[in-house]
């Protein structure tokens, strides 16, 4: 399993998750709370928060405890550890933050099932040190938070008129129903996807044409 | 043997050619919306050009920023967009905030056309996206219809259409007035066939008058721009399981005649069920469909929470067109009913 981990950077591993390899618009992963609990700001942070503290954990002990862990129960072994940090963040967010807690509800539990870190544990964290593990962990939780954040303050800005339960516009503001709806996180994902991979086009062709510049030159 | 005069001329087909092209299509339909459009104004006055003109430019400017400079000329020439833009308009309110009729354009276009590759690629009827868009975004301001005021008080412009971008709209007092559907579902009280028959209702700006729109189908049938089996099955399936629930109980449920001039049966049936892009292409494919808008109707006018159903009734039929085409697929000659030869 070893592939020469020495030449990699834990820098570049960490910032791969906030652009490059982004969990949410490029690997389109974790769409389940990303749909489900972005309908206002303060919910898609609580909920990035919790994903971060679940990721980086279980990538932690997984790539810790990578040597002993059985090739043919890996998934299941995965799944415990991810489980238990779960249970911590459930019970975390139900001391600290109750209300928040109860507006996320069955989303908390389903953290386990998220794909996006039972993915970075079977295709990261079981093949690489503990350093670079987490690195990677931090920051594919960090772009997914971003994610996140971006989606719940579009959805909460154009459905409410508020941002962190802060009134933007007055008490005139006609709010857009949709955009808490369901389908306002369908439409506003498929957005910022398209938002997203056209700006990453237009840096591609930038760079190619920084490139051409510089042979003329030579 | 001259370039200009040749004996023999070798050409690839299509030989024959025929008048119809896109722009062409769409100036019929232009002019066959003439007359429903021309009565809107007359009904609902300056304020329902107003609301058509905001929903016509959100469309054009969308689909003007969306499109690759060097394809703009043609897309924007063949006035699909406006026209999209048009259909919109005439199925909204006549007092609804201009600035909510030009989001309705632009989401018609960029969600219901563009975002799936532009005229011909989308499988929703554009102007329909826009108006369920609409109806989810802004049930209220959707839903708050007037009375007509006719021709004498045409500048009247209602205090909601001026409502500054993202505020809320005035609640109107006076002027609210229930859409027949509205009255029947919630009042089980039918209006006059001949009101429906020639506009004088409440209603959406261009669904009113169904002698005039009728106009416009039967014009678009002689132009050849519209599949006839299916508005006549939309009419058919609709009147018959609308004549047998009126058979069961004439006191809850409206007669088939109410059922098809009122609300945008005859508006959809005839300008956008029709679409080619979203309607099946084979007659047995185009008769499934009808049908199945046509049922659709009276099963969501009647048992469902809305008063209107015409909208998803289409949109729901859209979604299963391109199941209805596979179904439907006429054997190829020479070939038997498996495919083989």
């Amino acid at each position: 399993m070893a592939i020469s981990s020495k030449k990699m950077n834990p820098y570049d591993e960490m910032m791969k998750g906030l652009w490059r390899d982004n969990p949410v618009f490029v690997q389109v992963l974790g769409m389940c709370p990303m749909l489900a609990v972005t309908n206002s700001a303060i919910n898609a942070i609580a909920m990035g928060l919790a994903t971060f503290f679940v990721l980086v954990g279980s990538s932690f002990l997984v790539s810790s405890l990578k040597r002993w862990i059985p090739k043919q129960v890996r998934i299941s072994v995965y799944i415990v550890i991810i489980a238990t940090f779960v249970t911590v963040v459930d019970y975390v967010l139900l001391a600290t933050v109750p209300a928040i807690h109860k507006e996320l509800g069955a989303f908390i539990p389903l953290i386990v099932a998220n794909c996006l870190i039972l993915g970075r544990q079977e295709a990261f964290a079981s093949r690489y040190p503990v350093k670079l593990a987490v690195m990677d962990a931090i920051g594919m939780a960090t772009g997914f938070l971003l994610a996140m954040f971006a989606l719940g303050s579009v959805r909460e800005i154009l459905g409410e008129g508020k941002l962190f339960g802060v009134s933007l516009f007055g008490d005139n503001f006609e709010p857009w129903v949709i955009m808490i709806l369901p389908p306002g996180g369908f439409i506003t994902l498929g957005l910022l996807l398209l938002l997203f991979n056209w700006v990453g086009e237009r840096k591609q062709a930038f760079i190619a044409q920084v490139a051409e510049a510089e042979r003329g030159k030579a | 043997m001259s370039k200009q005069d040749p004996k023999l001329l070798l050409q690839p087909a299509p030989l024959l050619r025929q008048g119809m092209t896109t722009p062409a299509a769409m100036r019929d339909v232009w002019l066959a919306l003439l007359p429903a459009t021309a009565a809107a104004l007359w009904y609902f006055g300056l304020a329902a050009l107003l609301v058509l003109v905001a929903s016509i430019a959100g469309s054009v400017l969308t689909e003007w920023a969306f499109t690759p400079k060097e394809r703009r000329a043609i897309t924007l020439r063949d006035n699909s967009a406006a026209l999209t833009g048009l259909l919109l308009g005439l199925t909204l309110p006549p007092a609804l905030p201009l600035w909510m009729a030009f989001v309705g354009g632009a989401v018609a276009i960029g969600i219901g056309k563009l975002i799936w590759g532009g005229l011909g690629a989308n499988i929703f009827n554009p102007a329909l996206v826009g108006r369920a868009f609409l109806l989810a975004t802004f049930p209220i301001a959707m839903t708050s219809w007037t009375v007509q005021q006719g021709p004498a008080e045409f500048f009247t412009v209602h205090a909601s259409n001026l409502t500054a971008p993202f505020m809320q709209a005035p609640v109107m007092d006076t002027l609210s007035a229930a859409t027949p559907l509205g009255q029947m579902k919630f009042e089980q009280s039918a209006t006059p066939l001949w009101d429906l028959l020639i506009g004088n209702t409440a209603g959406s700006i261009g669904e009113t008058s169904a002698l005039l729109l009728l106009l416009g189908g039967i014009y678009l049938f002689l132009r050849r721009d519209l599949d006839w089996r299916i508005p006549v099955g939309i009419f058919a399936s609709a009147a018959l399981f609308s004549a047998i629930l009126y058979g069961v109980d004439a006191e809850r449920y409206p007669s088939a005649l109410f059922t098809l001039l009122s609300g945008g049966m005859l508006l959809g049936a005839l300008f956008m069920a029709t679409d080619p892009v979203t309607s099946p292409v084979t007659p047995k494919g185009a008769w499934v469909f009808a049908i199945g808008v046509g049922f659709l109707v009276v099963l969501i006018r009647v048992f469902g929470g809305f008063p209107e159903g015409m909208m998803y009734a289409i949109l729901l039929m859209n979604a299963a067109t391109p199941l209805i085409d596979r179904w439907t697929q006429p054997r190829v000659f020479g070939r038997n009913k498996g495919g083989s030869a």
